[in-house]
């Protein structure tokens, strides 16, 4: 009992080493944004983001040294919202999307929602046509799911 | 057999003391931090909103007579079909069995004095008021006409209460996850000494998988209903597609939270189903740690399988085919408990009383439901069923048939440990048939007329339609008739004074070693576990299960 | 009703054996009643907190996940648009909450090693990590708000490209979602704080300090993903 308050004695050094691990990542970060890499930047800035990550949440979460239910809490939680975002980018990711014969190609795009013409939609009734209708969308599907 | 606890004897001519009459007064109910109470509550309000979702619903059917307008037009169908579902999503059936039932049996079922966060617990009630009252408001300050999904964009641009009633359902969910957080720490730190992971009651297992989803899925309608406030309200540009939003998007949001939901609704209703079978049996359950790994795996596979729902929605047909395959092994698991539930009755001592009617109800009509799932998670035919009545059969199928069922069964099975009195079993078992026979008259019905066609959330339809329709609101007087029936017995039951004994059904399982009503802190002394919840062997077999 | 006192397994947990003030029947006023050690009540405080950070970490992921939906679709608007942002403000802030992570696990140390003054001083100064970054978050919200670029309908920026103003809506969602969870966590810091003045702490009983501090972790764990996604992506 008293023994355990002994080893956490010279903790602080480890926390300070971990916080200019910390702020050198940063640095890091910010430098590599500084070069394209084309589609893998995301990737490059996630991953560095997720070895700070790691660093906060084994040492500052002190999950390096718990139970390991709660390591398993919160990895767990990023599983799951990895399949939502996995799941979601499959979809859009592989939509087949025929063009109609009068294509002209993508719609521009509004510059402000204020842009946008608002009809007013009566309770019970689908709302009207849009002017100009987004052509990134999927065909629309039946109403009232 | 032996226990270590005893009822309290009192000498003397006063009712023993219990956590109903140990502190008086309104103001103790309202503060109280006491588990048996707060479940209590929430028993009381969940059933209020059954109440109201269920006179929407015979109002409904009501109206669905003829094929003509009758009492309500287009607009106000539209609002009502939208309340009863959203009512008995958000209020009723996502917080009863865990909050209302798991939060009086868990702690007395691992010999604990309360959940491991009892003030938590009691946020979590008012919580669940707060959200409750913003529904409410919402039903009367304009109604909700978009169907309990809100799918986009017609609810991010219809007139009508919708941002309140998505802003309740962003309360309501953090009801739900308190109550998720208080379950899980309370099964790994407030077991008995002695009870291990699988000397727990498969009660708990299942209210322990639910209260997994309870945790993970919730955050993400929360965010989910902001969002669509937020499109709603400012225009942010996510779901709607004329500001280059996708409502495809929404749905994938909506439904990574909503299919997971339906799993909240049903593994508790399993997990009742795993005490009332043994229990009323008087034998061993079947595949003990089948049923419990069982509960697990559906907790895990039920958030994978969402897209489902969207089968016709425009999502691409890759992601189309992923999710239908791992729909199919979501079944898997549900099959298993079906086949360990009806192997356990196998040379039981079955007593047909009223929760063991109910939990044979739950049998047949969980199967039902289950397997038209299946049918549905086929893409060929779901692209045929989808949004008919079919949907609608199957989903009640479960809900209703299965969880709805089971919550009752659980009822009558633990109000005696509830409220200390005996109801009167003749009624009950009326209540049981006329549930059972009302609720296949409503709903087996729509199941022809879906799958020839009848499209749902439609306020009329074609003349060929009418005699299912007809059948299938007269099977509604039945089973509104049952569940009065069910009411009845069990209010009645509470004029008689409190002579239900500690363990009327000789069930093995730790809630029944106190006495009934429990006494306020549950336990005379801490029980230490002497077998496990399922020994009806009239010798111990071996190793405790 | 007395507890049948289990036999203590000396746990390997994070100690929180209580060697405080004690009542006269020997347990810790600090302990619960339906708990029978501290090691416990701690571990079950513990695994409580952390299923909330997971509902936390699901509920920013949520926005997350749209985000990155959006960006995929319009790569062009969301390059564009960053470069509105002041990346070094970003850093700056992000500096900030590395530091006030610093000093909140400090202060945690400190109460699990019975140094009040140290305590003190670390809450105090995660307090005002805390405060400036909000304070830089103000200058930013203020040029942005003088520039019209805000969030959804108010969008008013006359220039750029179509679509920028999705990202600014992801922006101000993600950032003010954080803000409202930044200031949520200095309040729970200031109830610390003035516990920890009150001398409620020490080696036998830290478990709100603890709980505190990941939450703070998690509002920096949080920021650590949103400065790259949000300033940095080009």
């Amino acid at each position: 009992m008293s023994s355990h308050a002994h080893s956490h004695e010279n903790d602080w050094k480890i926390y300070l080493g971990v916080l200019l691990a910390l702020l050198t990542l940063t640095v890091i970060t910010v430098g590599a944004s500084r070069i394209d890499f084309g589609s893998l930047n995301v990737i490059i800035a996630v991953v560095i983001a997720t070895v700070k990550a790691s660093l906060v949440a084994l040492f500052f979460m002190h999950l390096r040294h718990d139970k390991a239910i709660n390591s398993l809490i919160f990895l767990s939680s990023l599983m799951f919202l990895s399949f939502l975002l996995i799941l979601c980018l499959i979809d859009v990711g592989s939509r087949i999307e025929p063009k109609p014969a009068n294509w002209k190609g993508p719609d521009k795009g509004l510059m402000s929602p204020r842009d946008l013409d608002k009809p007013a939609t009566p309770a019970g009734t689908a709302p009207g046509m849009a002017p100009a209708p987004a052509t990134e969308a999927p065909k629309p599907a039946a109403p009232a799911h | 057999m032996a226990t270590t606890t005893t009822p309290v004897v009192h000498k003397g001519h006063e009712a023993p003391k219990d956590y109903l009459n140990d502190q008086p007064g309104i103001w103790s109910w309202m503060t109280t931090v006491d588990h048996k109470r707060i479940g209590v509550m929430y028993l009381w309000s969940v059933l209020g909103a059954f109440l109201l979702g269920g006179l929407f619903a015979l109002a409904l059917r009501l109206e669905l007579l003829t094929p003509k307008e009758d009492f309500m037009n287009a607009e106000t169908y539209n609002k009502v079909f939208t309340l009863h579902g959203a009512i008995m999503v958000f209020l009723f059936i996502i917080p009863a069995v865990p909050a209302a039932l798991g939060n009086f049996v868990l702690p007395l079922m691992l010999g604990a004095k309360d959940v491991a966060f009892p003030r938590l617990n009691l946020a979590s009630y008012y919580i669940y008021v707060t959200g409750a009252i913003m529904a409410v408001a919402a039903m009367v300050t304009g109604g909700v006409d978009t169907g309990w999904t809100f799918y986009t964009p017609y609810s991010t641009t219809t007139t009508g209460a919708v941002t309140l009633m998505a802003l309740s359902v962003f309360v309501l969910g953090f009801s739900s996850i308190f109550t998720g957080i208080n379950f899980v720490a309370t099964v790994h730190k407030l077991r008995a000494p002695g009870m291990g992971w699988f000397d727990l009651p498969l009660f708990v297992w299942g209210i322990y998988a639910t209260a997994i989803i309870q945790v993970l899925a919730t955050p993400v309608i929360g965010i989910t209903t902001v969002l669509l406030v937020m499109e709603r309200v400012f225009q942010v540009g996510i779901f709607d597609a004329r500001l280059g939003g996708d409502p495809v998007l929404f749905q994938h949001f909506f439904w990574f939270y909503s299919h997971p939901a339906v799993y909240i609704m049903i593994l508790p209703g399993m997990a009742i189903i795993s005490e009332l079978i043994p229990t009323h049996s008087k034998k061993h359950i079947f595949g003990y740690r089948a049923i419990a790994f069982s509960s697990i795996a559906i907790a895990l596979i039920s958030f994978i399988v969402w897209g489902h729902h969207m089968f016709t929605s425009g999502q691409s047909q890759l992601a189309a085919a992923i999710f239908s395959f791992l729909t199919f092994l979501v079944a898997i698991p549900s099959g298993v408990k079906v086949f360990n539930w009806v192997a356990t009755m196998y040379r039981g001592s079955i007593a047909l009383n009223t929760p063991m009617l109910y939990a044979l109800s739950f049998l047949l009509l969980f199967t039902i439901g289950g397997l038209t799932g299946i049918f549905l998670g086929a893409l060929s035919v779901d692209i045929h069923l989808h949004d008919t009545y079919f949907i609608v059969a199957h989903f009640h199928y479960v809900m209703m048939g299965g969880t709805v069922i089971a919550f009752i069964g659980g009822l009558f099975h633990w109000w005696p440990k509830i409220y200390g009195r005996m109801y009167n079993e003749r009624w009950g078992q009326i209540s049981a048939w006329l549930v059972f026979w009302g609720f296949n008259v409503t709903f087996f019905s729509q199941f022809f007329m879906g799958s020839q066609g009848m499209p749902r959330r439609y306020f009329s339809y074609l003349d060929q339609f009418q005699p299912w329709h007809v059948a299938s609101t007269v099977g509604s007087w039945i089973l509104a008739l049952g569940l009065f029936v069910a009411a009845g017995t069990l209010l009645a039951s509470l004029r008689k004074p409190k002579d239900a004994p500690a363990n009327p059904w000789g069930s093995k399982t730790m809630e029944w070693e106190t006495q009934s009503p429990p006494i306020a802190h549950n336990f005379e002394h801490t029980p230490v576990l002497t077998h496990g919840p399922y020994d009806y062997s009239p010798e111990p077999v071996g190793r405790r299960r | 009703m007395s507890d049948t006192t289990l036999t203590a397994t000396h746990h390997d947990a994070t100690h929180a054996h209580g060697h405080g003030h004690h009542h006269a029947d020997g347990h810790d006023p600090n302990l619960q009643h339906h708990f029978t050690e501290m090691a416990q009540q701690f571990d079950a405080a513990k695994i409580g907190m952390w299923l909330f950070l997971a509902t936390e970490i699901l509920l920013f992921g949520g926005l997350f996940v749209g985000f990155g939906m959006q960006q995929a679709k319009f790569p062009e608007a969301f390059k564009a648009a960053h470069h509105h942002l002041d990346w070094q403000l970003g850093a700056l802030n992000t500096v900030v909450l590395l530091v006030s992570s610093f000093t909140m696990v400090i202060a945690v140390w400190a109460s699990m090693t019975g140094r009040r003054k140290t305590l003190i001083t670390n809450l105090i100064l995660t307090l005002a990590c805390a405060g400036t970054f909000l304070v830089v978050k103000y200058f930013e919200y203020s040029h942005k708000i003088h520039d019209g670029l805000l969030p959804g309908k108010f969008y008013s920026y006359a220039h750029g490209q179509p679509n920028e103003y999705i990202f600014f809506s992801f922006y101000f969602m993600m950032t003010g979602l954080h803000g409202i969870h930044v200031v949520l966590g200095m309040v729970a810091i200031g109830w610390i704080l003035v516990r920890a003045l009150k001398g409620d702490f020490g080696p036998g009983y830290y478990t709100p300090v603890d709980l505190v501090g990941l939450y703070w972790h998690l509002v920096d764990l949080i920021w650590i993903y949103l400065f790259p996604l949000l300033y940095l992506i080009s």
